[in-house]
Formats: structure tokens, C-alpha cells, sequence
């Protein structure tokens, strides 16, 4: 048994060739694994971690290559190796999952076709050894009915189960080294926190090396022993999990942890701490650190000229910071705020009252082949929300359970099939956009999800938000130049921004461009649908600020819509929780994060990765088939699935709304009291905390 | 994959894009274009036919309908034609150049009218779906199942081959590919949030078919624009050929072929030289289009 | 499946009914016409209008059409004035004709033109891509006329290794299968360099999707990546387009049949609108628009079966 590491990747050197002319992607990266550890490369978009992965298995592409360095997998430098010689590593000593499982398998073949060809290509083993070779590892990554399964095609199945068989056709042939290139991202959170934990089961007895590579702290936490922070092509910082989380010595690190809103922040407690700048180009590499332009702590002079060294920080020997001052910062203290509840100040007069809101899609004559008229899907189904002046509501959920939905029927994207919407005491649930009057349609306006679609790439900004201030605002002038450049400026943009055109945008100042543009008819009610989704780490809390800061200023009624559950404790004031078309709980933010929860809210809070590895509670993991779309429950709807299932009433009765408090509200079999009885907190609950 | 992650970090910072005049921004397009090989030099061919179009009044050496009768006796290609001449007399040299006139203006003129009708009934039946989606949508595919020689044949032999004609005939014809495509585009655009936007601004679908989804559409447009302009030369030519194109005495280069190549066995030049130059004008139009889909054309 | 045939034969007979309207609305519109055409330009006014109410031509359009549905329903497509046989007769022989030279040349082309596009698009970029497409390029762009003129100019005239004329008619020395290989020549280059170019495009997408990469990535040769993984996927767009060539074999390649002078369909369909034989006008539209609807449909099943996301 020799002590050399699985994989050693040693002054790593990447040059991508773009029209641009020559990049160094990655200048010198050195890290190495033991068998049987799990490290975490962390970063955010355009780090170059994903990069590395490639390298690894020396899958560039025609405009990528290794410039110098070596990378050592079980002795053998994979730089020199020629095709030959890496296929039969491929796959058997090195296995990789990816990001978009979907995307990954092969859309024709079957699932076990797919899966049997690992052992029959690399062991040379027959068809019926292939056979229940695959189906054994189906069973292991916890797939019911694995015969069946192998039958399936790809898109007959859910994101969690690809990802299970993406795992599984990784493992198959018993791989020295696992590279995991985000394999959560994109997965529902109580989907992701069964897949992190059947990697987690998985490593111990499969003893493979894993390189797991994230832009979630929290999911990183949970799984590895080591972490490394990337910025810019180079790892930043280095050290064992706890070592990172409890004492990070790097400025860029530091910044992460500071604007992540994790379950136990409170916008008036704990503000979050963006990090100034953007993420630059790697065309222009400075000297000195690359993170000095955005560094608080930078000291022009030391940091900015010549190379930085690597230090081990005093007494954890195997914590290793790339910064000149990792030594003279002061200590770092994790951010929360105890949690308080306080009164607010009288609830007002909802703006914006849903009430008995249902919405089904009826099955359309689509060009169906063979027969089957699509069945009609209940999206909405007896909703009741309610939001006032001046307050955020936030509606959390997984895929399918509505929000969408609701975000379009509040726009007038989509009409109610029953109940309503009412809008400033205006009845708006039956009125599609089209059928609404121009004040209505100033009233409420909308952020998108996806800032590279949420604006039209043709045209200006200064086009888009004037078009907006003309459609929106009455008596605005023709000439908008003025009232465009204020908007920019509400969000924190230059006036010269409104020359340019999309593509020449970062994605959180195209999302800024779409506030601003939502701002134009100085809305009652914003709905943001997931508006931070898609965006770095370090540009959502900026984003997530500019919302607050402009709700306090607009006075505007924020509907905020996330899957993201730190967001939403964050951000919220009030807060409903939806499961497949109904609201399971809501209520004031403090309340529903707290204890008696609805047994969905309980699943949710356990399953939520959190950057602390001090952070240890019950997880409660979900099992049971979740009840496809065209199905109408008779009983609760998380019947299928709950863990606290009492019996026979849940499935036959649908669950009576229990007023805990007069803005607490859940559905539940189980009695408020008995259900606080059974349950801890699940916030809040670090042991590292001050 | 590797080329997403590269997109990723040099997009990071953009540089800031000072305002061009419109002067500045064609040069700016032309060395984009001339960036792919196969579309500068389809470009340079499109070009140099239409710089000899243009002047074919000014070089062509002999009137294009002049009977050389003293050459008949010689007709292959000599000091005097450059290219021989034809059977009748008339210099090839000269019926080509001046063939290329008509050529070069019905093609892009039917494929104009194309793309307005095409774009027009595309953007409709993608935005609309469903009942008006499947009527154009339906109606297109009459159009095109139907062998489009054949079209050709019997509207033009009972019309008449005027060049209007022709052109109207060929915008027919070509119009439902360009709705297809535009409508497929257009699916996948109205989906775009920035469309949705729109609607909440209370935008009329005529605005947002025009303004919001159309633009985008540019690209792939632009592309098979060339593809077409092609096609059309070379029908065109198909058509001189069988004997329903442009009237005589006009050098029509499929009727000159259509006039000679029978006598292939003994005079190949007559027919080849106009063969070759509806080949070679085609054949920039093509290259130009594979360049400008590689460029992946984006202003 | 039963809906999916019900369906498209319901447009399939639809659009029969339009075309052949539209046809015949088209060259018997105006009563005089018909009989002008028969009788020639220099028939007096007089006899004109005795032969149409003759053939009670005079009698309103639409009755003429359903009578002249009726007819076709039981067969009898009229009288074809060019060829002096019955338009059954004479369709039927030319179909057949140019059925021989489309099989023949589809035989050829799709093999062929699978193989090139595989080898092209599977290393976008790649020399071999690279000459692959600017090949494709250029004989896709040269119309099949002119390429029935170089080859016939260096086959024919230069070499003198094959004939010039392909009357089907075995004479003056040449075999009736030599007779064949010019034309099938220039149908195959010209139609395949179009068919390339939509496979490659096609596999080059492919060779782009993360599947691929899974499939490198898992050690798998690059045979069993090309050939059991790519492929299949990459076939999906271009069957259709391919089923779409036979529609182009009948009837578009009435220009290589003028050339060669094959006896063929396409040819026919010249002839016919050049003479204004209008029972043979109209009813080669008939027969030309029903293959075309039916290698649509076709088409659309082959799209069906190879797709599981579609059929499962």
C-alpha cells in the first residue's frame, strides 16, 4: 500500500485559445488527494474550476490545452499519456459526473444499455455479468426497481434519478478517482440532500478519491473533508473543512461567507456584505494577487506587485492562504444575528390579496402521435396569500409546486380557472395582461429569473428601460434620456450604460437593468421570480440589497419567489411555503422557521446545505414517490411522501388549515402543539455560533 | 464542456463599447466577415460578378446579340473572342457578361420578397400557435410538398416568362421555407422573458412580432438569405435551360446552354463557359454562407 | 398509430384536392381556351365555340372539376393530345422510367452520402471535414445541367467511355446500363452534396452534446462512440430530409432527363406544359403531389420510430 496520493496534480498550467489571442486559464495549480478523501474545489462562475476537472481527464476541446505541469493520477502523468493509454483510464480509474444529468445520458439508448457498457468495454465481461453488475449498482445508488429501471430511456425518469444513474455508471467500474463537476446544482434541495448523502454512504465504502466541484459552500460542507477556494485559476485557500469555515484567512473567502445568506441571517440584524467589483477577465492577469481590486483589506504596494507565496496559517498545519496579510487579519466572526422577533409596526391593508386561488391547465389536443390526450395538470389549487405596503412576502417551493404558476397568474401571463387576485382592491385573477387597463398594468411588474433572457438582445438598455418609462409611466416625455438615466442610477449603474447592448453586460448588472426597467411605472408590487438564481454568490447579495433598499425607498410590495431558502430567511418578511399547488404553511418569516413546522417545512430546513460544518441536525430525508402532476390527491398532497404520516386520514382527508397565530397559518393533520412537541429547531442551531 | 467555461471567464468583463457611427460599424462588419476564410472569399466572387455586371456596358467587347458571321467558321476561342463564340456568332465572352445583369437582379429581388412574406407568415403562425399557427403552418407544407419544377412549368408556360413573373414565382415558392424557419425561431423567441416583459408593458403583438422577437431571428435569417440567393441563380439558370426563362434574344445563361450543348461533341466551349459561370456565382453565394453560419453572426 | 395514418392521410387527400383545384382551375379557366389550344391558333372563332360546347366545356367550372374527379376516381385520366395515348398509358411508362433512374441513384446516394457526412462532422474542423464540405460546396452549387455538361464534355467528348444520350433505346453500342451511369452520376453528386452537408451539419451538433462526453469520458473507443452513440441521434433531422429526395428523384430531375434525353417523368411534365396537354398537366400534378405527400409522411414515420422520446 503506498502513501502516494491518488491524484497529484503538480504546478498545472492551461492556456485557452481564443480570437483574443492566447488566455492562461489557470497559471500554476498544484493540489493532491489521498485515497478515500473527498476535496472540494469551490468558485464561482469563470474560476476555472470546472477547467481543472477537464484537464484532469484531458478533455479541453480543440481550443484548450495543458501548457506545463503534471498531472499525477495513481503514479502516471496523464500530460503524457496519448489517446490509447487515457482510454483505459477513462472510465475505470478516473469516472466523472456532471452537471445536467439529462444532458448526459444518451437520449436513444436505454439507461442499462448505457450503464452495462463500462464493465463490458473496460473488464471485457459478458453481456449477463454486465448485466447484474448494473443492476447491483442500481441498487446501491438506491434505485427502486433497478430491472425495471434499465428498460427506462433518460427522459422517462426525474433529475434525481438520472443523477443516481449518472453515479452509478461512474462507479460501476470501482473508479481510484470520482470528479463530481456540480453534480447537485439544478436538483430540488430535498433532491439534493439525498444525493449528497448517498455520495457521502457511497465513499465509505467504495474508498475512491472524490474532487468535488461546487460554487455551494454548503454542499461542500457537507461532504468533504478538505476544501479549496478558487478565484481567478488559482487556489486561493486551502485547508480542512472545519479549518476553512471557522478560521478563513483569505479576503476572498472571508467575502464569500460574509454575503451568503444562510438560514440564521436576518436583514436587520446581519446585512449582507457584497464584493465590490466583478469577477475580471482572465485576459488581464496583474501582477500581484488577483483579487486586489476587489480586496478590502488590500494594502497597494504588497499585494499588487510580484508574486504571492503560499503560508500555512499558524497552528493548523494543513491550512494554506495565498495572501500576503493572512497573518494580520483580525479574527473572523460568522455573521448571524440571534433571532428576534419584534414587532414591525401595524400590519396594513393588504395590497395584494389572493384568495381561493385555483388554476388548471387543460389537456390540449397537442400533436400527440399516438394517441393519449395530454391529462389536465392542477397547478393551483385553493391558494391563500395575502401581502401588505411595504412588505416582502417570500414563496418557496420545489419544482412543481406552483410559484411559477402563481408568478404568472399575479402578472396576467395566465388567467384563473377559479377565485381570484385582488390588486388594490381591483379583481385581477381573471384579467390576462392583455385585458388589464394601463394604471393596472403600472402597478405590478415583474423580474425575471434568467438575466441573459430577461432582456432583448437587439436592443439598447437606454432603449428597453425608455420603452418601459413610455409604455408605463403617464406623461412621461419623449424624450427619455432623463428619466433613464435616474433608473440607472436607482440601481446603481453609470448613465453611460444606456449606449450598450446585453452581451456586453455582466449577469448581475442585467439583472439591475431589469429592475430598473420594472421600476420605470413606479409599480405598488414587484414579483421577482428567482431574480438571483442564476447569479454568483458574490453579485446576489448586491442584487438582494438593491431590493431591499429599494422596496424601503419605492415603498413597494416586494413578491419574492426563490427555492433558496437562505434567501428567503433573509429577505422575508412573511413567508409561504407551497407543496404541488397548495400552501402548506405560512406565515411571519421568524414563525415558520421556527418550530411547529409543517412536516414539508421540516424536510425543507434539514435538507438546506449550510456552510458550517459545526451545523449538525436531524436530517430528514424524503422517501416515496412524489404524485405525478396529472394526479389530483384526495388528502394532503405530502401524504405520499411525510415522514410524520399519521395514518389513513392523510391520504383520504385533505388537511384543515390550523391559525396558530394570527399570521401563522399550516395545513396539517398533526395538531400545532403536538407538532412542537415532536420537533427541534432547525435553525439557528450552530454550535460554532456567537 | 471546455468551451463554456472558457466563454465564462473571458466574458467576465466586457470592455466598454464606445458608440460607432454607422460608417465605422460596416468596416467593423466587413473585417468580422472577412475573418472566415470561406466568406471573404465567396464575398470577393459575389463581388467581382456584379463589379463585371455593372460594367458590362463599359468591357464587354462586342454588342451581346451582334452575329460575328465571319467567326462561324471558327467559332472556338481565339485572340479575336476570347471565349469563341456561339453558333449564331455572338461573342460568349460578352453574352455572359452582359447575362449576368438579369441574373443578378431577379435572384436577390425573388429572395427579398421571400423573406418580407416568409418572415411575415412565420412570425405569425410562431406567435400565435395554435389555430393560425396550424392553418400557415399547413399551408406551407401544401407549398412545398409540391415538386417545385413542376410549379415552374405549368405557372410559367401558361403565364409567360416575364421577369416579373419569374420573381413572383420564385418569392412564392420560397417564401414558406423562410416562414418555416422564421416560425421555428420564433417558438423558442416568444418563450424569452424579455418577450413576457413586453406583454406586461402591454405591448401590441405587431410590436412585439416587429420589435422584440424579429431582430433576434437575424442570424439564421441572414444565412439561408444566402443559401437562397444561391438556389435562385441556380434555378435561374434551370429554368433558361428547359426553355421557360427570360425571352430570347437576351443572353440568358441557361438558354445559352440550352442552345448549345447539343453541340457538345464538337464545340464544348459554348456550353461550358456559361456552365462555369453560374457555377462559380453559386457557388459564392454558399461560401459565403457557410462563413457567415460559422462566424455565428452576431452584431 | 391509428390516429397518426388517419390524420396524415386526411391531409395527404386534402391536399390532393387542392393542387389538382387549383391545376385545373388554372388551365381550363376560360372556356375558350381549352378549345383554342386544341384546335390551334389559326381555328376560326366559330369552330372554337362549337368544339366547346362540344365538350361542354361551357358549362360552369366547378361541375366540370367534380366530373373530372369522377372520371380520375375510376381511372380514366383523359386523353393526352402531345402523345396521341391515354394519359394513363403515358404516365405509367414514364413513371416507371424515371422510378428505375431514382432508385438506382437513392441506392447510391444515401449510403454515400452517410458515410461522408459521418466522416465530416465527427471531427468539426478536421482536414478531412474541411476538403469533405468545400467539395459538397462546390458540387452543390453547380447546377445539374451544367454537371451533366463536365461530365459529358469529359466522359463523352474527351474520353469517349460512355454515351452521350441515355434514350434507354440500345443502340449504336452502347448498352442500355451504360446509357445510365451519366445520369445517375450527375443526380448523385448534385444531390449529395446537399445531403452531406445536412448530416454533417446534423453530427456536428451531436458531437457538441454532453452525452458525447460521457460517452469519452467513460473509456468507450471512438468506433463505439461515432458509430453507437452519435450516429443514431445525428440521423434524427436529416431522415427527413432524405425521405424529401425521393420527392426530388421524380420529378426535379427533369433537367438531367433534358440533358440526357431519358424518357422520364420530369421530362414528360415539360413537354406537357410546353404543349399545353392539359389532361397530362393535370394529372401529373395529381401523381407529383401524392408521392410528394407520401414521402412526407414517411418521413415523419421514420422520425417517429427512431426517436424513443416521441414513441415511448
Amino acid at each position: 500500500m503506498t502513501d502516494a496520493p491518488v491524484l497529484d496534480v503538480r504546478h498545472l498550467r492551461v492556456i485557452y485559445t481564443t480570437r483574443a489571442g492566447e488566455v492562461t486559464v489557470i497559471p500554476d495549480l498544484s493540489l493532491s488527494l489521498e485515497a478515500g478523501e473527498a476535496f472540494g474545489l469551490v468558485g464561482e462562475s469563470g474560476c476555472g474550476k470546472s477547467t481543472v476537472a477537464l484537464s484532469i481527464v484531458r478533455y479541453l476541446g480543440r481550443t484548450g490545452r495543458i501548457g506545463g505541469g503534471q498531472i499525477l493520477v495513481e503514479g502516471r502523468d496523464l500530460t503524457t499519456l496519448g489517446d490509447a493509454a487515457l482510454r483505459t483510464i477513462r472510465g475505470r480509474r478516473i469516472a466523472m459526473v456532471y452537471q445536467d444529468p439529462m444532458a448526459s445520458l444518451n437520449p436513444v439508448m436505454t439507461v442499462g444499455r448505457q450503464l452495462m457498457e463500462v464493465p463490458m468495454i473496460h473488464e471485457r465481461v459478458g453481456a449477463r455479468v454486465a448485466r447484474e453488475r448494473a443492476i447491483a449498482m442500481l441498487s446501491e445508488v438506491k434505485l427502486a426497481d433497478p430491472a425495471g429501471v434499465m428498460e427506462r430511456y433518460p427522459h422517462q425518469l426525474s433529475g434525481g434519478q438520472q443523477q443516481r444513474i449518472v453515479i452509478a455508471m461512474a462507479l460501476i467500474a470501482g473508479p481510484a478517482l470520482l470528479i463530481m463537476d456540480e453534480p447537485t446544482t439544478g436538483l430540488d434541495v430535498t433532491v439534493e440532500a439525498a444525493v449528497l448523502d448517498l455520495v457521502r454512504e457511497l465513499r465509505q465504502r467504495h474508498r475512491s478519491a472524490i474532487l468535488f466541484i461546487s460554487h455551494n459552500l454548503g454542499s461542500v460542507a457537507r461532504v468533504c473533508d478538505r476544501v479549496g477556494v478558487m478565484y481567478r485559476g488559482e487556489i486561493v485557500e486551502e485547508g480542512l473543512v472545519r479549518q476553512i469555515f471557522a478560521n478563513p484567512r483569505h479576503p476572498y473567502t472571508r467575502g464569500l461567507l460574509d454575503c451568503l445568506p444562510t438560514l440564521g441571517r436576518d436583514k436587520r440584524q446581519a446585512p449582507l456584505v457584497p464584493i465590490a467589483g466583478q469577477v475580471e477577465s482572465a485576459i488581464s492577469r496583474p501582477a500581484g494577487c488577483g483579487f486586489a481590486r476587489r480586496c478590502v483589506h488590500v494594502e497597494s504596494g504588497r499585494c499588487t506587485s510580484g508574486s504571492i507565496a503560499a503560508v500555512t496559517v499558524d497552528g493548523e498545519p494543513r491550512h494554506r492562504v495565498v495572501c500576503v496579510r493572512a497573518a494580520e487579519l483580525p479574527p473572523w466572526r460568522r455573521r448571524t444575528g440571534a433571532v428576534v422577533s419584534e414587532e414591525r409596526g401595524v400590519e396594513t391593508e393588504p395590497v395584494i390579496d389572493v384568495h381561493h386561488l385555483t388554476k388548471i391547465y387543460e389537456a390540449r389536443r397537442r400533436r400527440r402521435r399516438f394517441g393519449g390526450k395530454r391529462p389536465s395538470v392542477r397547478a393551483l389549487a385553493d391558494v391563500n396569500l395575502a401581502a401588505a405596503r411595504r412588505q416582502t412576502l417570500a414563496i418557496v417551493g420545489e419544482s412543481g409546486c406552483g410559484k411559477s404558476t402563481l408568478a404568472k397568474v399575479l402578472s396576467g401571463i395566465e388567467v384563473a380557472t377559479a377565485g381570484g387576485v385582488t390588486l388594490d382592491g381591483v379583481e385581477v385573477g381573471s384579467l390576462g395582461v392583455d385585458a388589464r387597463s394601463a394604471a393596472l398594468r403600472r402597478k405590478l411588474q415583474m423580474v425575471f429569473q434568467n438575466p441573459d433572457s430577461t432582456l432583448n438582445p437587439s436592443h439598447t438598455v437606454g432603449y428597453a428601460i425608455g420603452r418601459a418609462l413610455r409604455r408605463l409611466r403617464d406623461g412621461a416625455p419623449a424624450d427619455t434620456t432623463d428619466g433613464v438615466a435616474r433608473l440607472l442610477e436607482v440601481v446603481k449603474l453609470a448613465p453611460a450604460m444606456a449606449a450598450r447592448k446585453p452581451h456586453h453586460l455582466s449577469g448581475g448588472e442585467k439583472q439591475r437593468v431589469a429592475i430598473a426597467r420594472a421600476l420605470a411605472g413606479d409599480p405598488d408590487v414587484i414579483v421577482a421570480d428567482e431574480p438571483v438564481s442564476a447569479l454568483d454568490v458574490s453579485v446576489q447579495a448586491a442584487v438582494i440589497n438593491l431590493l431591499n433598499e429599494i422596496q424601503a425607498t419605492h415603498g413597494a410590495t416586494l413578491i419574492f419567489i426563490s427555492h433558496d431558502l437562505g434567501v428567503v430567511r433573509y429577505l422575508a418578511d412573511h413567508v409561504a411555503v407551497m407543496y404541488l399547488g397548495t400552501v402548506a404553511e405560512v406565515g411571519r418569516v421568524e414563525r415558520v422557521f421556527a418550530p411547529p413546522y409543517h412536516p414539508y417545512t421540516e424536510a425543507l430546513l434539514s435538507a438546506v446545505p449550510v456552510p458550517d460544518p459545526d451545523h449538525d441536525i436531524p436530517r430528514i430525508l424524503l422517501e416515496g414517490p412524489v404524485p405525478r402532476a396529472d394526479e389530483v390527491p384526495r388528502g394532503c398532497p405530502f401524504a405520499t411522501r411525510c415522514p410524520r404520516r399519521v395514518g389513513a386520514i392523510c391520504d383520504d382527508t385533505p388537511p384543515p388549515v390550523q391559525q396558530l397565530a394570527p399570521d401563522h397559518r399550516l395545513a396539517c393533520h398533526i395538531p400545532g402543539p403536538e407538532l412542537r412537541r415532536m420537533q427541534t429547531p432547525l435553525v439557528g442551531t450552530s454550535s460554532a455560533g456567537r | 464542456m471546455s468551451t463554456p467555461a472558457a466563454a465564462d471567464i473571458l466574458s467576465a468583463s466586457p470592455p466598454a463599447a464606445a458608440r460607432l457611427r454607422p460608417l465605422a460599424r460596416w468596416r467593423r462588419r466587413l473585417t468580422a466577415v472577412s475573418a472566415s476564410r470561406p466568406a471573404a472569399v465567396g464575398l470577393g466572387i459575389i463581388l467581382v460578378w456584379v463589379a463585371l455586371a455593372i460594367l458590362a456596358p463599359a468591357i464587354a467587347p462586342y454588342a451581346p446579340n451582334a452575329n460575328d458571321l465571319a467567326a462561324l467558321a471558327n467559332p472556338t476561342p481565339s485572340r479575336t473572342h476570347w471565349l469563341g463564340t456561339d453558333h449564331l456568332g455572338r461573342d460568349v465572352l460578352s453574352r455572359i457578361l452582359w447575362g449576368a445583369r438579369p441574373v443578378l437582379v431577379i435572384a436577390p429581388l425573388a429572395v427579398l420578397g421571400a423573406a418580407a412574406l416568409g418572415s411575415l407568415l412565420g412570425l405569425t403562425a410562431g406567435y400565435y400557435g395554435r389555430w393560425v399557427g396550424v392553418v400557415i403552418t399547413r399551408a406551407c407544407d401544401i407549398v412545398l410538398s409540391f415538386p417545385v419544377i413542376i410549379l415552374y412549368m405549368i405557372i410559367l408556360a401558361h403565364f409567360g416568362s416575364s421577369a416579373w413573373n419569374i420573381i413572383g414565382v420564385l418569392t412564392l415558392t420560397k417564401a414558406p421555407i423562410i416562414a418555416r424557419i422564421v416560425r421555428g425561431m420564433t417558438l423558442d423567441l416568444r418563450e424569452r422573458e424579455y418577450v413576457t416583459a413586453a406583454k406586461m408593458r402591454g405591448e401590441s403583438a405587431l410590436y412585439i412580432m416587429l420589435v422584440e422577437i424579429l431582430p433576434n431571428a437575424r442570424g439564421p435569417l441572414i444565412v439561408d438569405m444566402c443559401l437562397r440567393t444561391g438556389y435562385n441563380v441556380i434555378i435561374i439558370g434551370v429554368l433558361g435551360f428547359l426553355g421557360i426563362g427570360l425571352p430570347p434574344p437576351d443572353p440568358d445563361w441557361g438558354g445559352m446552354v440550352k442552345d448549345t450543348y447539343g453541340m457538345m461533341m464538337v464545340w464544348p466551349h459554348m456550353a461550358l463557359f456559361p456552365c462555369a459561370a453560374i457555377s462559380s456565382l453559386v457557388v459564392g453565394f454558399n461560401l459565403l454562407a457557410i462563413g457567415l453560419r460559422e462566424l455565428g453572426l452576431r452584431d | 398509430m391509428a390516429r397518426f395514418f388517419a390524420k396524415h392521410v386526411a391531409f395527404l387527400l386534402l391536399t390532393l384536392l387542392v393542387v389538382s383545384f387549383l391545376v385545373f382551375t388554372l388551365n381550363e379557366f376560360s372556356p375558350g381556351a381549352v378549345a383554342r389550344k386544341i384546335l390551334g391558333a389559326y381555328a376560326t372563332q366559330e369552330q372554337v365555340e362549337l368544339l366547346t360546347k362540344q365538350m361542354g366545356l361551357d358549362r360552369p367550372l366547378l361541375v366540370r372539376y367534380v366530373e373530372y374527379l369522377r372520371a380520375a376516381a375510376s381511372g380514366d385520366l383523359g386523353y393526352s393530345a402531345r402523345y396521341k395515348l391515354p394519359v394513363r398509358e403515358v404516365i405509367g411508362k414514364h413513371l416507371a422510367n424515371t422510378a428505375l433512374l431514382a432508385a438506382i441513384a437513392f441506392a447510391c446516394i444515401v449510403p454515400f452520402s452517410m458515410v461522408l457526412g459521418v466522416a465530416a462532422g465527427m471531427r468539426e474542423g478536421s482536414r478531412l471535414d474541411r476538403v469533405i464540405l468545400m467539395l459538397s460546396t462546390v458540387v452543390a452549387s453547380i447546377p445539374e445541367f451544367a454537371l451533366g455538361v463536365f461530365l459529358a464534355s469529359v466522359f463523352v467528348v474527351w474520353l469517349h467511355w460512355l454515351p452521350g444520350t441515355a434514350t434507354l433505346v440500345a443502340g449504336g453500342g452502347w448498352s442500355v446500363a451504360s446509357q445510365l451511369v451519366l445520369p445517375v452520376a450527375v443526380i448523385v453528386l448534385f444531390d449529395a452534396g446537399y445531403v452531406v452537408s445536412m448530416i454533417r451539419a446534423s453530427m456536428v451538433e451531436v458531437m457538441q452534446r454532453p452525452y458525447i462526453r460521457t460517452a469519452v469520458l467513460k473509456g468507450l473507443p471512438l468506433s463505439r462512440v461515432i458509430l453507437r452513440h452519435a450516429v443514431r441521434n445525428a440521423m434524427l433531422t436529416p431522415i427527413t430530409v432524405i425521405m424529401l429526395q425521393i420527392n426530388y428523384l421524380v420529378a426535379g430531375v427533369v433537367v438531367v432527363e433534358t440533358v440526357f434525353a431519358y424518357p422520364g417523368f420530369g421530362r414528360m411534365m415539360l413537354e406537357a406544359t410546353l404543349f399545353k396537354d392539359i389532361a397530362l398537366i393535370e394529372a401529373g400534378a395529381l401523381v407529383a403531389v401524392f408521392l410528394a405527400v407520401a414521402t412526407n409522411i414517411l418521413g415523419d414515420l421514420a422520425y417517429i420510430i427512431l426517436d424513443p422520446r416521441i414513441r415511448v
